[in-house]
């Protein structure tokens, strides 16, 4: 029974590192930019959710109401100004430059919140409570709605890019960006969008990481940014649904590792995550991406 | 055997295309060299030349991929030199590129929709390209992976028409393909010319050329060996032309400081 339970909440915790991992999909897939800062960015969101229900007093499951977007417009911004440049001056210089943006994140959380770690809607039945299946196990309703709210994010991306004329063009665009231009596309409007989306979703996972776990400035890079690259590797680089498979097959590693051990539980993700870069390179869905 | 061919060429019009002294640079390599030269509505105006003559970069840098050293492009009146490619795309210069660059994981009709989304007004319709290429409709749902070369550069036609061009540029669309492929595909010029279009197209088998253009104009190595209409050039000028041999030059052409010869490699090397 002990090892059900490890898989229910290993599939479970799978939902909250797609949400980590598809915003770092979305945006290699379309600019080919791996951005290190995608932690750093959700525990943004995280501090930014805090700040929206303590200072202007917003229910806190609303929160995102206002969070997703003010993080989709910014990352708007972002890709339009700084990653753009970046871009324009080579590949590898979006790495440096997402980079030095992680390492300015954090210093200025730390600066304005302190090292203390920050909780959201600890108090809330929804955060606090769990369910029970059969007498032993134990599922808590934060981690079924943080995983439902996975797949209808990954629905919306799905039919956002196969469904609408932005979608079609952020797909063309990540094909061959100046085909699109010779149609009339500005790949850097389309890029942008490209940005908005995955960062709004790295507002939600960010709120659903301060309501799981606590936010802390440094959580960005040790957990966040780390966890959606191996949910990303496992699942298959550019594919969105190979994200949640990803993120499914680290959660269960984990948990699975640590009833073998408390302290194995990261480890054994990693080791799946090894396994799968030597045997399955391409990932574990090796379709075309769809990004 | 084009309608316009046999009429006098209308220079007394506005050119829907100037190209004036234009001059690009591939590193250190002058690729071209003052080039000149204007494309008079309802024109099939075939740019000819060898491998590596400039031809393609002109075209890029008429519809933008390329920024020019010098010289300007002007459309309709306007100078469109500074202009970005995707804005020049939507003022009706539109390019089917060299290898097709087909969007690969989209499907025919997606590519037809993503080349419709910024679409002047005009004509062209996804209905219209389906009548013009029948086997379109049933295979519309298709990555474009699974068509042969022909059908794939009859949908890279097709995604630049939805865009309802006024001045269509055609980079060497017999590249990779089977002569009879190519025969059919210049075979629907007239018919896309007809619709009011101007043809501006680029073409290394010149036998193609001379026969669907109504003005040829030979590159060698940037520079401009030969210009004229294909009945006012004899084969023999073309070749000298083409391969750089001796001097070719047809009377009604004066312009530009580009002489005759093809042993000028030093000032195509500068520095």
């Amino acid at each position: 029974m002990a090892w059900v339970n490890a898989i229910i909440q290993g599939v479970l915790t799978g939902g909250l590192y797609a949400l980590f991992a598809c915003g770092l999909s979305l945006m290699f897939g379309v600019m080919k930019v791996v951005n290190l800062a995608h932690g750093d960015l959700a525990v943004v969101a995280g501090y930014l959710a805090v700040f929206v229900i303590t200072v202007l007093h917003v229910p806190t499951l609303w929160s995102f109401v206002i969070v997703v977007p003010v993080m989709a417009l910014g990352g708007y911004g972002l890709q339009r100004t700084v990653i753009q440049r970046a871009l324009d001056r080579g590949v590898l210089t979006t790495l440096m430059v997402t980079f030095g943006l992680s390492v300015v994140i954090e210093n200025f959380l730390l600066q304005f919140f302190t090292a203390n770690t920050r909780g959201i809607g600890a108090n809330l039945a929804l955060v606090q409570d769990s369910f029970s299946l059969g007498s032993q196990i134990q599922v808590a309703y934060l981690l079924v709605v943080i995983f439902a709210v996975a797949v209808v994010v990954l629905l919306g991306l799905q039919y956002f890019l196969s469904a609408s004329k932005y979608g079609r063009l952020i797909r063309a665009v990540a094909d061959d960006k100046e085909a699109a231009q010779l149609a009339g596309a500005d790949y850097r409007h389309v890029f942008g969008i490209a940005a908005a989306l995955a960062l709004g979703t790295v507002a939600l996972a960010g709120i659903a990481y301060g309501m799981y776990s606590t936010l802390d400035p440094t959580a960005g890079t040790d957990t966040i940014l780390l966890f959606a690259f191996a949910a990303v590797v496992i699942g298959g680089l550019g594919s969105l649904w190979g994200t949640l498979v990803g993120g499914i097959v680290l959660g269960v590693a984990q948990q699975i590792g640590a009833q073998i051990n408390i302290s194995d539980e990261v480890l054994a993700g990693y080791i799946v995550f090894l396994a799968v870069l030597v045997l399955r390179p391409q990932g574990l869905t090796s379709r075309r991406s769809q990004a | 055997m084009t309608a316009a061919a046999d009429g006098a060429r209308p220079e007394n019009g506005t050119p829907l295309l100037e190209v004036s002294d234009l001059v690009v640079h591939h590193g250190q390599l002058r690729a071209l060299d003052e080039i000149s030269f204007r494309v008079f509505p309802g024109e099939v105006y075939a740019i000819i030349g060898a491998n590596g003559a400039g031809k393609s970069t002109l075209l890029r840098t008429i519809a933008g991929l390329h920024q020019p050293t010098a010289g300007s492009v002007r459309f309709d009146g306007a100078d469109v030199t500074a202009l970005r490619p995707e804005r020049r795309a939507r003022a009706g210069i539109v390019l089917v590129p060299e290898g097709r660059r087909l969007f690969g994981s989209l499907t025919v009709l997606e590519n037809l929709q993503v080349g419709a989304t910024y679409a002047r007004q005009g004509p062209w319709t996804t209905e219209r390209v389906y009548e013009m290429f029948e086997w379109m409709r049933d295979r519309r749902g298709q990555r474009t992976a699974q068509l042969s070369g022909g059908e794939q550069q009859a949908v890279a036609i097709s995604r630049a028409l939805l865009a309802n061009p006024r001045v269509l540029l055609l980079d060497e669309l017999s590249l990779g393909l089977a002569p009879v492929v190519v025969q059919r595909i210049y075979g629907m010029l007239p018919q896309i010319v007809a619709t009011g279009l101007t043809v501006l197209l680029v073409e290394q088998d010149v036998s193609q050329a001379l026969q669907v253009a109504s003005h040829i104009h030979c590159l060698l190595e940037g520079r401009t060996t030969l210009e004229g209409r294909p009945a006012d050039v004899t084969a023999d000028q073309v070749e000298a032309a083409y391969f750089g041999l001796a001097g070719a030059r047809v009377g009604e052409q004066g312009s530009g400081g580009a002489e005759q010869s093809g042993s000028e490699s030093e000032s195509s090397w500068p520095g």
